[in-house]
């Protein structure tokens, strides 16, 4: 094992290469570029054998992706924001072609406004396409969830693709010591990968053939199965994980303190290392409070939440994006799982850091601060924009 | 009866949903024959994305891919890549698309595609709109066209401006073979397809395929129709290869646009001049052509 203080990104580089990718396909963007010229350089240097397919987009970077994947090849590509939602259509295709890609998404916010920096919801409009979502909070998360994330979309109980997330510039760009693990014992975890259909010329197929009324419903619900099994998968994994490499991020949900607290916040992403150190510094003055970090979002720990609402008065639920919805997309569907729990704690919605506006110590004191006394006062305002300027919003922006 | 030099294995196999007289269904027919088994096909939205038969039959005997209508040339890049990363080499990687697949929505794909000089083969079936979805106008339609979205109406509202000249933008890509085949000469279409697999880089094939539901014309007429297209110039045989142009049947006795035209109720409202002017239009490009293939005759 070699520690090297790296980058997010270099993360999601090194990973690629450690997961022996035999295709790598994609496109550069801000934040994303530094995944693919390192990429590149290992390529170029002979460091990884793949084939390295220098699209002219992002959506031709998923489309090439599929159609390797379909011919057998383990597959990796990378992008943000605007690279994301360009694949909408392929990210489906992806899902519904059952190819087990593994992407890094480097969370960026959508223009207009533009903006390059941090915010959830260019992988959170992704959330209806059948993609797996992990969302780390460390760089070592970033590399050791490639490595689970192969592991998880190849088993053929859930063939489904696997996106890993990072916060633009918070990981993407900022550097941390992080565990490269041997080859060796990559190659001992993650076997290469072995379909059980593919484009073969000894074995001749259709894939992703018309099917008329009386078939489509069935084709979807192998999905839904596979994503119910998936969740089985993902505890197996991270447990092989950690007693293979010693680490261990959490499951779907990560709950840090939640065992006896009071109040929870939900959060993703590096907004949660930020909480996990309010939480520490409030359980010292004996306030008890906890932090559930939304590993995956998808597949949705509905369970996990349900667990989790029979111990706590209150949950805050921080979402890193705005949907339009009845609240931020993480929190409607705290809600709507919670809604037939027998438990159900009160709930209230935070908007936060949007467009990579720091969601600082401070900040996560004033919520937790309102989370202790809601039992008492009730959740006041349900959906709450946090930190906007003085005067917003309703003042007028320059 | 002669003996011809097509192979007689059938790779595509009754069961397939092709209307009556396709010329579509021929050009993959005659495709596959020259390919032959060892052959990945990836065909993207289009009349193909059905022709082969709905879940669970499939009347191909090589595999195919289905993909999203503007991924044709992503597609094949992912299959070639993920062949070369198994070291295998001895598997033609095919893309099968429409005209409107092609020139219009899943241009830039296949522009990247051979920019990166993926060694592919490329075949455009062109009927000259979106027949699939019902006979909708595309870059590909000849001027003068109806089409359910150029419906002549009451203004003359045919399709204006003449089609998008693929057969050069792929030759600007400096690809190492582009070549126009016609389901109406078989020998040819099989010959140039076959030539393609001792060349490494993007092959393209333009191949004329015309379309009775959508050209209005009986499905008996569809060879007579696609022979017309070459004799009248409309349609030239020719192939470029590494720049040099050489003109595979020269017609020894052009026939009017008028005759090819009048044989097809898609351009029965056409007044006189613009008759006239797209007999102008082939006798223009035929003369081009000509030069085309004198001037780099030393290449």
């Amino acid at each position: 094992m070699v520690k090297k203080v790296i980058t997010g990104n270099y993360s999601l580089a090194y990973g690629c290469k450690l997961c022996r990718a035999e295709v790598v396909a994609a496109y550069p963007i801000t934040p994303q570029t530094t995944v693919v010229e390192k990429l590149a350089e290992f390529v170029a240097n002979n460091e990884m054998d793949t084939q390295y397919v220098k699209v002219e987009s992002e959506h031709s970077a998923m489309a090439a992706c599929i159609s390797a994947s379909l011919a057998g090849a383990r597959t990796f590509t990378a992008t943000s924001a605007h690279g994301l939602t360009l694949m909408h259509e392929v990210l489906i295709w992806a899902s519904g072609s059952r190819t087990p890609i593994v992407m890094g998404n480097i969370n960026r916010a959508m223009a207009p406004p533009w903006s390059v920096w941090a915010d959830h919801l260019d992988s959170v409009a992704q959330r209806d396409t059948g993609w797996m979502q992990i969302y780390a909070e460390t760089n070592q998360e970033v590399l050791d969830s490639i490595i689970q994330a192969y592991k998880i979309s190849e088993d053929h109980d859930v063939l489904l693709p696997s996106m890993i997330m990072e916060d633009a510039f918070f990981l993407s760009h900022t550097t941390e010591a992080v565990d490269i693990p041997e080859q060796a014992d990559v190659d001992a975890f993650l076997p290469p990968y072995d379909p059980p259909e593919k484009l073969d010329v000894d074995d001749p197929k259709g894939f992703c053939s018309l099917v008329m009324p009386d078939w489509y419903m069935e084709f979807r619900y192998l999905m839904y199965e596979a994503w119910n099994k998936a969740k089985k998968v993902i505890y197996d994994v991270v447990e092989e994980f950690e007693q293979k490499f010693g680490r261990n991020h959490g499951a779907l949900l990560d709950n840090y303190r939640c065992d006896d607290a009071d109040v929870v916040l939900i959060a993703a992403g590096t907004s949660a290392a930020t909480a996990r150190e309010v939480v520490d510094e409030y359980r010292e003055q004996g306030k008890k409070v906890g932090l559930a970090r939304m590993r995956f979002f998808r597949p949705f720990p509905a369970d996990e939440l349900r667990s989790l609402a029979k111990e706590v008065d209150s949950i805050g639920v921080l979402d890193r994006s705005f949907t339009f919805a009845h609240g931020g997309a993480f929190y409607t569907e705290v809600a709507g799982a919670l809604y037939n729990s027998p438990s159900k704690p009160m709930l209230k919605n935070y908007i936060a850091g949007l467009g990579g506006r720091d969601i600082t110590p401070a900040t996560l004191r004033g919520l937790y601060d309102e989370l202790l006394q809601m039992k008492e006062n009730g959740p006041g305002q349900e959906i709450e924009w946090v930190d906007l300027k003085d005067g917003a919003p309703h003042g007028e922006v320059p | 009866m002669g003996k011809t030099t097509i192979p007689e294995e059938e790779l595509m196999h009754p069961g397939h949903i092709a209307c009556l007289g396709c010329g579509g269904g021929l050009a993959m027919r005659y495709m596959l024959k020259a390919l032959g088994r060892r052959t990945i096909v990836s065909v993207p939205a289009c009349c193909w994305a059905i022709m082969h038969g709905k879940h669970p039959s499939f009347a191909l005997d090589v595999p195919l891919v289905n993909t999203a209508f503007e991924v044709t040339g992503a597609s094949i890049s992912g299959i070639r890549a993920a062949l070369d990363a198994k070291g295998i080499k001895d598997v033609n990687v095919v893309g099968f698309a429409g005209d409107g697949g092609t020139v219009d929505i899943g241009i830039q794909a296949l522009s990247g595609a051979v920019e990166r000089n993926t060694d592919i083969f490329y075949v455009m079936y062109d009927n000259e709109a979106y027949m699939n979805t019902g006979i909708q106008r595309s870059g590909a339609t000849p001027e003068g066209a109806w089409t359910t979205t150029t419906p002549v109406g009451t203004t003359g509202d045919w399709k204006k401006g003449p089609k998008k000249n693929m057969v050069e933008i792929m030759v600007a890509h400096d690809i190492p073979y582009t070549a126009t085949v016609n389901v109406a000469f078989p020998e040819d279409f099989v010959k140039k397809i076959a030539k393609g697999k001792d060349i490494v880089g993007p092959k393209f094939y333009h191949a004329f395929a015309p379309c009775p539901t959508g050209w209005r014309h009986p499905p008996e007429h569809m060879v007579k129709i696609a022979k017309m297209a070459v004799d009248s110039n409309l349609f030239p045989l020719f192939e470029v290869e590494k720049g040099k142009y050489r003109i595979t049947r020269k017609p020894k006795k052009k026939i009017p646009v008028k005759d090819y035209l009048r044989l097809q109720g898609r351009f029965r409202h056409l007044p006189e001049d613009v008759i006239e002017k797209i007999q102008r239009g082939a006798d223009r490009n035929w003369e081009l052509l000509l030069r085309k293939e004198e001037f780099t005759a030393d290449f």
